[in-house]
């Protein structure tokens, strides 16, 4: 670390304890997920914990995210509260929607995390009206939206593309590339993945990130964003190849179901982007951060299992504002 | 525009343009846009100079990407603006309903109530000149259907401003169910800005024989039908719910305890309708009492057709009302009543 400046080993720091924490979250998530407190699906983050993390490194807090069914590191990148992120998991009361919401549906509007979707590819037309209402209202506020590879075969992540492009709204659309939609490979689905060719096509600046590395992903976006603020560009395109390491929903690895193979996910694991970040920190910092993380999840979890469920008169509340 | 609480005559296009204007006036966060909203033609005058009034950023035209388009006013939603997403024909909300449906409906409960969509859809129903399979639909039902949504169609230029107004202003998302053959509907109006609540049924005609419940266009033949059945002898009480979802439910179930018969004419298929709903809402509430009739009407059980004669026959009419009217009353089938073609209808001509 010698070698490194302080704004870099603290952006570093920073990272990995980003990454770190989401991946500990989940780690806890799949060793509790027997015991079926948790009683609804989880799209877990592990190994996908970079694009979530370098990208909201370069956002700021009053920037807006929007996101996907798989949208743990996203939350908590944008500053969710873990508490209540962990107690909504658990259907409580005290959940960030009050068990309403559960995994598929974390969002937060004092994060400005404002919704994520079941459904691909659903919250990225939100994107783009979000920034056109905060570009007609004279903010320099990005927004940034993040979907998978499946997305870009959704016809809306087009017309949004488009429609960005054509008012020059500073929408970072942010494609985590892992390959697979559920269980069907890039390979059967899309003839040509040249995703940034697709968005340069509609006059979009776009970059792509090999290999799932943080700190390319929070420069790259920062550039971008950069641009946008001051209205040098309109929306960009961010591509971050990533790997999803477990199953597409639930806490098991899925080798076994012979649709890819653990010889092809060796690379990833090998070259884990948090254990490689976490290699860059001076063993101190890494210890004093992973111990602080440990202790901030085992609290969000004894909370969740402590809080109370919603009362019933829950169940008819909400529907209109 | 100066308020001077006049009450003057303007026509259900004139109606929704003043409510629009008014409201834009009122909240800089109002803005409209669609497919043509600031075209030569301004979608029949409801939106004719708003981009001249207000500015390009406020009334603008759209890409054919009604998916995205619903997405993008969902999200100015979020960020507080309030959009006006304007539908030339209703069918192409079937572009939308995964944004409707899946977001707009659900975005409050599923966030357990921290957010809100203040959206509104105007979808316009085609009728007449041909307007063919594609460019007929009402799909009100489509949304009555889902809780988190709420849907009006006004038939009346004084509801029809007082709708508008109250659906821009409310916190939720709300299609507005306008339909073409009521724009150059004329009605008393006040010039102020005023709301029509909604989940509040309008009774147009008294009568002590029959409630017909009509919805949209099919209100102005009911009220036609009405007057044909005075002829016979039978006095009919015509109901506007106005507003589908809320329904007032009270309204009609009052008058039906009065007149232990009730006719719904829907503007729509009538297979899981509204007027399916409505007049199972009628016998939930008469707890089994066998003496009241019901009947539902509505479009043939067809895509509609193109051609005149089949078109004329696909939908109700102040005659076919009127007899059915005349059946649920008296158990016969003798009387047709003598009429012609609506105004409205016969007079309309393209070319669009």
């Amino acid at each position: 670390m010698v070698t490194k400046n302080c704004t870099e080993s603290q952006l570093l720091s920073e990272l990995y304890r980003g990454m770190y924490r989401i991946r500990f979250v989940e780690e806890r998530i799949v060793k509790i997920y027997h015991t079926d407190k948790i009683k609804s699906p989880v799209h877990l983050s592990i190994g996908q914990e970079a694009p979530s993390v370098g990208v909201c490194a370069a956002l700021r807090p009053t920037d807006v995210v929007f996101g996907t069914y798989r949208g743990h590191a996203l939350y908590l990148a944008k500053g969710g509260d873990l508490n209540r992120m962990v107690a909504e998991l658990y259907g409580k009361a005290s959940g960030v929607a009050k068990g309403k919401a559960g995994s598929m549906h974390l969002a937060d509007a004092s994060v400005l995390m404002m919704g994520t979707s079941a459904i691909v590819a659903t919250t990225i037309p939100h994107a783009v009206g979000y920034a056109l209402a905060e570009k007609f209202r004279g903010r320099d506020t990005v927004v940034a939206v993040f979907f998978g590879d499946g997305a870009s075969e959704e016809g809306v992540l087009h017309e949004s593309a488009n429609f960005a492009a054509l008012h020059m709204l500073p929408v970072l659309f942010v494609c985590e590339n892992n390959f697979y939609a559920i269980h069907t490979p890039l390979k059967s689905r899309v003839p040509m993945p040249n995703y940034c060719a697709r968005m340069e096509a509609y006059g979009i600046p776009s970059r792509k990130i090999l290999r799932n590395n943080v700190l390319e992903t929070a420069q790259t976006a920062g550039e971008m964003i950069g641009q946008m603020r001051e209205g040098r560009i309109g929306p960009a395109f961010l591509e971050i190849e990533t790997y999803r390491w477990r199953e597409h929903v639930g806490p098991g690895e899925d080798w076994a179901l012979g649709y890819r193979s653990r010889e092809e996910a060796e690379p990833w694991i090998r070259g884990d982007e948090v254990e490689r970040i976490g290699c860059q920190l001076d063993l101190d910092v890494r210890t004093s951060i992973d111990h602080a993380v440990e202790m901030e999840v085992e609290t969000a979890f004894r909370l969740a299992e402590e809080a109370a469920f919603p009362s019933d008169e829950e169940l008819l509340t909400d529907v209109f504002q | 525009m100066s308020f001077s609480n006049a009450v003057r005559e303007l026509s259900y296009a004139d109606a929704l343009y003043e409510a629009t204007v008014q409201e834009m006036e009122r909240d800089d966060n109002v803005f409209v846009f669609g497919l043509g909203v600031d075209d030569p033609k301004g979608m029949y005058g409801t939106t004719k100079d708003l981009h001249h009034r207000f500015g390009a950023k406020r009334n603008f035209d759209t890409p054919l990407s009604e998916d995205a388009m619903t997405g993008v006013a969902i999200g100015a939603a979020l960020a507080g603006m309030r959009p006006i997403h304007v539908h030339q024909r209703m069918d192409f909300l079937l572009l939308c309903m995964n944004q409707l449906i899946n977001v707009a409906a659900k975005w409050s409960y599923m966030f357990g109530g921290a957010f809100r969509v203040p959206l509104v859809v105007r979808a316009i129903v085609g009728r007449s000149w041909g307007q063919g399979a594609q460019h007929s639909q009402s799909l009100h039902a489509h949304f009555m259907h889902v809780p988190g949504i709420k849907v009006v169609a006004p038939t009346t230029p004084h509801d029809a401003k007082g709708c508008m107004i109250a659906a821009i202003r409310d916190n939720n998302p709300v299609i507005v169910v306008e339909h073409r053959m009521l724009y150059s509907n004329r009605g008393m109006v006040p010039s102020e800005p005023y709301t029509v609540e909604f989940g509040k049924a309008r009774v147009l005609t008294q009568g002590g024989d029959l409630t017909i419940v009509a919805i949209s266009h099919m209100v102005v033949e009911a009220v036609r039908a009405s007057h044909h059945l005075a002829e016979v002898g039978i006095h009919a009480e015509v109901i506007d719910p106005v507003s589908l979802s809320p329904l007032d439910a009270q309204t009609i179930q009052t008058s039906v305890q009065k007149t232990r018969r009730l006719l719904v004419v829907d503007h729509s298929w009538v297979e899981t309708s509204a007027a399916s709903e409505i007049v199972a809402l009628v016998a939930e509430s008469l707890n089994g009492d066998p003496g009241v009739r019901f009947k539902r009407m509505g479009f043939a059980p067809v895509p509609c057709p193109t051609t005149k004669p089949l078109e004329n026959l696909f939908y109700p009419n102040s005659r076919t009302i009127a007899q059915a009217g005349y059946r649920l009353v008296t158990n016969r089938e003798d009387w047709v009543p003598e009429g012609k073609e609506a105004n409205e209808i016969a007079e309309f001509k393209g070319p669009f």
